[in-house]
């Protein structure tokens, strides 16, 4: 849990102030990824640094697991918290195995208790320990270096994790990819997590909460789905652009258009099926695709068990346009 | 590509210059009168040696951790100061240092070591603080972030990633110092000097050159030397990053 309450950052210099960060209020469930979203010099950054003391509060409090961070020692602080970098920031003088390490050994982990997790945490990212424990960070690709970027953060456990735009420097598909490793992991990790983004689609991708910055202040905090539909003003209707209903349908999965039209079109299956395929786990962005470049404009949904439930077309869709986004139960 | 090339080109002269040198210490007889005088140029070579080595020492210990202070955040509004300070040292001739340091200390070694001492502490301070500033200010947020104390960020992090700068701006004074040291002769510090002003005295190329070729080699051995052990005290890690890029 952490809890922003009039969070305030000014920077004085000799002719004027600077407010850099203005009156925040909001807080974070315990488990949940919070995105912090907008264009930059909107304040993300500096609040996220906040959190973790690498810049001092102005007025206001933040308090992290229902402690005040002002009252907590600033190393003890920093350690209980992960942070993870764009561009990752691993040591170059230093093998990925002592990276992965750094906090522990400064808790003071015995050896044992420091290799095991070492692997565990290789493991879990999908890098051979056998094979890249001993390396340097610049034996590794980028994507690789944020991996071991994000397990050096998980190192000793922290249960609040802090992360600035972690996968900015990656290239599209890297980037997508370890997004849904991410998302695998917390699953597991049910970590509570502050994430700096600029990317809208990253954000209603990961986050369970968005909270929407300009210029120093909050303008909106909301699921996606809120955010999406119901921007609460004209920066944030820009911010999300114009798709901004397309975006929505990434949130929705075939499967709960079928919950609102009761099955599709089943009489349709008696005869061989020819044209496209599609499960009823993709996301509704997707099927539309598949939708408008299918020869008639229908497709047929299976389960995971590749059994045929019905067939889709585009103006099932309306079903969805009509209803608002909070009677929708979001599968994820 | 093209960098690689030149670097072997202008590597080629400079062994073509070196071995014109021995060529011509060879039939002028500088090895001729190294041959029939071992004793005095081990001596010579050993007083050299003794020079260099004291004065680079005390070097390092003046400009490495006067390097490292002027870094600190406290001490950083001061760093141009006792930067300007060694610039303007250095533009200094080592002759005059020599003759200015003499009317203090009078003749001998000493004043010799001062003199080369002064000398070797630009070039290692200098590079002491390019590289601590150079360090990716990037590893440095993530270690302030992830709880390291500041005097852990200095010890894993600064320090170890300067070392290759600190140890280049050593090899530079080093070799520099063993080039300059042959002017100690002039104030009774003794060393392969000797040699080299007996010889211009005497009109004799070959005494002259049998004390300017150990100079030469001497200072190629110790380039070498330092080369080797930087290698072994760099972080591997860092080594080859600069290989690479």
């Amino acid at each position: 849990m952490i809890e922003f309450q009039n969070a305030t950052k000014v920077y004085e210099s000799v002719d004027k102030s600077v407010t850099a960060v203005n009156n925040i209020n909001f807080h974070v469930e315990p488990g949940e990824i919070c995105v912090f979203l907008g264009p930059s010099g909107c304040g993300k950054t500096t609040l996220l640094r906040m959190v973790n003391r690498l810049i001092p509060i102005t007025r206001g409090s933040i308090e992290v697991e229902g402690k005040n961070i002002n009252s907590m020692d600033i190393i003890k602080l920093r350690r209980s918290i992960g942070y993870v970098i764009q561009h990752n920031g691993l040591f170059p003088n230093m093998t990925i195995e002592d990276n992965i390490n750094v906090v522990p050994k400064m808790l003071g982990w015995d050896q044992n208790r420091m290799k095991k997790r070492c692997s565990e945490l290789m493991e879990m990212m999908g890098l051979d320990p056998g094979q890249f424990q001993k390396r340097y960070p610049f034996e590794l690709s980028g994507g690789q270096q944020q991996r071991i970027g994000i397990a050096r953060a998980l190192a000793a456990d922290p249960p609040v994790m802090l992360m600035d735009e972690p996968f900015g420097a990656l290239d599209p598909i890297i980037r997508d990819h370890l997004q849904n490793e991410f998302l695998r992991i917390q699953k597991e990790m049910k970590k509570t997590i502050l994430f700096v983004s600029h990317d809208i689609d990253e954000a209603i991708k990961l986050g369970d909460k968005v909270a929407i910055f300009d210029t120093g202040e909050l303008m909106q905090i909301g699921t996606p789905d809120e955010i999406l539909s119901n921007p609460k003003n004209d920066f944030v209707r820009d911010f999300v652009g114009d798709d901004r209903a397309l975006k929505r349908l990434t949130l929705l999965k075939v499967r709960d258009l079928m919950v609102l039209s009761d099955g599709f079109r089943k009489h349709r299956l008696n005869n061989e099926w020819h044209g496209q395929v599609i499960s009823v786990n993709e996301n509704l962005k997707t099927a539309l695709s598949h939708l408008l470049s299918a020869p008639n404009g229908e497709v047929c949904v299976v389960d995971d068990h590749n059994k045929k439930l019905g067939v889709l077309c585009v103006s099932d869709f309306n079903l969805f346009t009509e209803v608002h986004p909070k009677d929708i139960s979001i599968v994820r | 590509m093209s960098g690689k090339k030149t670097e072997q080109i202008v590597k080629a002269g400079l062994y073509l210059i070196i071995i014109s040198i021995l060529g011509w210490a060879y039939f002028t007889g500088a090895f001729q009168f190294i041959i029939e005088n071992p004793k005095d140029l081990l001596y010579l070579t050993g007083q050299h040696l003794k020079l260099v080595g004291i004065s680079a020492a005390l070097a390092i210990a003046t400009a490495v951790p006067l390097g490292i202070l002027i870094t600190r955040p406290k001490f950083k509004r001061l760093d141009w100061v006792v930067l300007n300070f060694a610039n303007i040292g250095q533009t200094v001739p080592s002759l005059a240092i020599l003759a200015l340091v003499m009317s203090y200390f009078g003749l001998g070694w000493q004043t010799a070591i001062f003199a080369l001492w002064f000398n070797s502490l630009l070039p290692i301070l200098r590079n002491t603080v390019a590289g601590i500033e150079n360090v990716n200010p990037q590893i440095i947020d993530a270690g302030n972030g992830m709880g390291m104390t500041s005097k852990q960020v200095f010890f894993k992090l600064e320090l170890p990633n300067a070392l290759y700068a600190i140890m280049a701006g050593i090899r530079t004074s080093v070799v520099i110092n063993v080039g300059t040291g042959a002017l100690a002769f002039l104030i009774g510090g003794g060393g392969l000097g000797d040699l080299i002003f007996t010889g211009i005295s005497l009109y004799d190329t070959g005494i002259m050159l049998s004390g300017a070729v150990p100079v030469i080699l001497l200072a190629i051995l110790l380039d070498f030397l330092l080369e080797k052990l930087e290698k072994i005290i760099v972080p591997r890690g860092l080594q080859r990053t600069l290989e690479a890029a």
